[in-house]
């Protein structure tokens, strides 16, 4: 049984997860980081992607907007911009923003790139999280 | 002394304005509830957000961004966070003064405005002060896309060098009865290099995650003045319009003896008038 440790997921609109996990997966700007308890104190950048952590032998999935993950104390801290707990992910409404990104980037022309790129990525997040 | 019917049509209209002035006080009190909320629930992010800068500070590497760039100041700007609406008691009067104290700063600088919200703009452009940018109808619950708004067009002014310094002016909701307004400095960022200096690993570079972080910071802590002003707003109606329905209330008892004391006075002179008269006929 690994060493628990305290993870805290915040957001402006509010705390979104706080307790004790064994495991913490998250999707850095440069790739997935594990992080397990007594990690070195840690500053990192996250992409838009899905966090996972492990709890009483269960895997359980956050969807996130990008954000930071700061370790430190034997305890982990993701601060983002918006994140949901499966429970809280609408399957139809990302299923419909993923077409609705998908359909703005095939147009190419007359449309912010960038922004519909980060949609779709948000999107594919959240669907990723409910699988 | 007025009739009696003119005071009794007074104390009609007085009862009106209570029920408007209860209703408005009800309105606030539950639109003040969430609005506590959001500011409750935005403070822990705004505060890590702040403390994992601190710590980025103190990690000791050389930190450079436009954002943190120190120049020497000529311009100020200021960003006032009033509310659209009026009917909330001294809460713009307060934020406009501090507003206005800055303003008056005799120091050979300039002194510019950003406005949010309808009584701040009104207020300083009827008086011709320089406002560079302006926004309105933010509602009752602001969100956080209208603080990512201002914080870009503010971002703007900064690296432009349209500004070289920003403040915050916006009323901190300390309670219900109690809303301080409080002018907070926005840019240039200071971080606040505090005690703890384990070595930090810093993912993928010192740079890139500040390059992350300080646009995010601006708009957390934009948003947090905006809630706070909203709640505070709100909070100063709900007190406003409770001393406003106890004023009717006293009114109304002030009236209603008035108009006892005039009807009294009809009945005496009448039959004084009856009496006097019988008495003549004798």
């Amino acid at each position: 049984m690994a060493t628990p440790f305290f993870l805290n997921v915040v957001t402006p609109a509010g705390e979104v997860f706080s307790g004790e996990v064994d495991f913490l997966l998250v999707p850095g700007a440069e790739g997935d980081l594990g992080i397990l308890a007594r990690h070195a104190p840690l500053i990192a950048g996250l992409a838009i992607g899905v966090l996972r952590y492990d709890r009483e032998g269960r895997r359980e999935k956050i969807s996130l907007s990008g954000g930071f993950l700061e370790v430190g104390g034997n305890k982990a801290t993701v601060l983002a911009k918006t994140a949901e707990t499966t429970a809280m992910i609408d399957r139809k409404r990302a299923e419909a923003a993923k077409k609705r990104a998908e359909e703005r980037l095939r147009q190419k022309e007359g449309i912010d790139a960038a922004r519909a790129e980060a949609a779709l990525k948000r999107a594919v997040a959240r669907l990723k999280a409910l699988s | 002394m007025a009739g009696v019917r003119d005071i009794r049509r007074r104390i009609r209209s007085v009862a009106n304005m209570e029920q408007i002035t209860k209703a408005m006080k009800m309105v606030a009190a539950s639109k003040l509830r969430r609005a506590q909320e959001k500011v409750t629930a935005s403070r822990p992010y705004a505060e890590r957000l702040q403390a994992m800068l601190g710590r980025l500070a103190a990690s000791g590497s050389e930190l450079s961004h436009p954002l943190l760039e120190r120049r020497p100041v000529q311009n100020i700007g200021y960003i006032l966070v009033s509310s659209d609406k009026g009917l909330c008691g001294g809460f713009n009067t307060n934020l406009i003064r501090a507003a206005r104290e800055e303003l008056a700063t005799l120091d050979g600088k300039n002194r510019l405005l950003v406005t949010i919200g309808l009584k701040g703009l009104d207020f300083f452009r009827r008086r011709g002060a320089p406002i560079l940018a302006q926004f309105t109808g933010l509602g009752d619950s602001p969100d956080f896309a209208a603080a990512r708004r201002i914080a870009n067009r503010v971002t703007e002014l900064y690296t432009s060098g349209e500004l070289d310094e920003v403040y915050v002016i916006y009323a901190r909701f300390i309670s219900v009865l109690n809303q301080t307004p409080t002018v907070r400095k926005l840019l240039p960022i200071e971080p606040a290099t505090d005690g703890g200096r384990d070595e930090y690993i810093i993912e993928p570079s010192p740079a890139a995650v500040l390059n992350l972080l300080l646009p995010g910071y601006i708009e957390s802590r934009l948003f947090n003045a905006l809630l706070e002003s909203k709640a505070s707003e709100l909070g100063a109606k709900m007190t406003a319009m409770d001393s406003a329905t106890e004023n009717a209330k006293e009114m109304i008892d002030k009236l209603t003896l008035a108009m006892n004391r005039a009807r009294q006075a009809a009945i005496t002179t009448e039959i004084t008038e009856i009496v006097g008269g019988a008495a003549a006929l004798e």
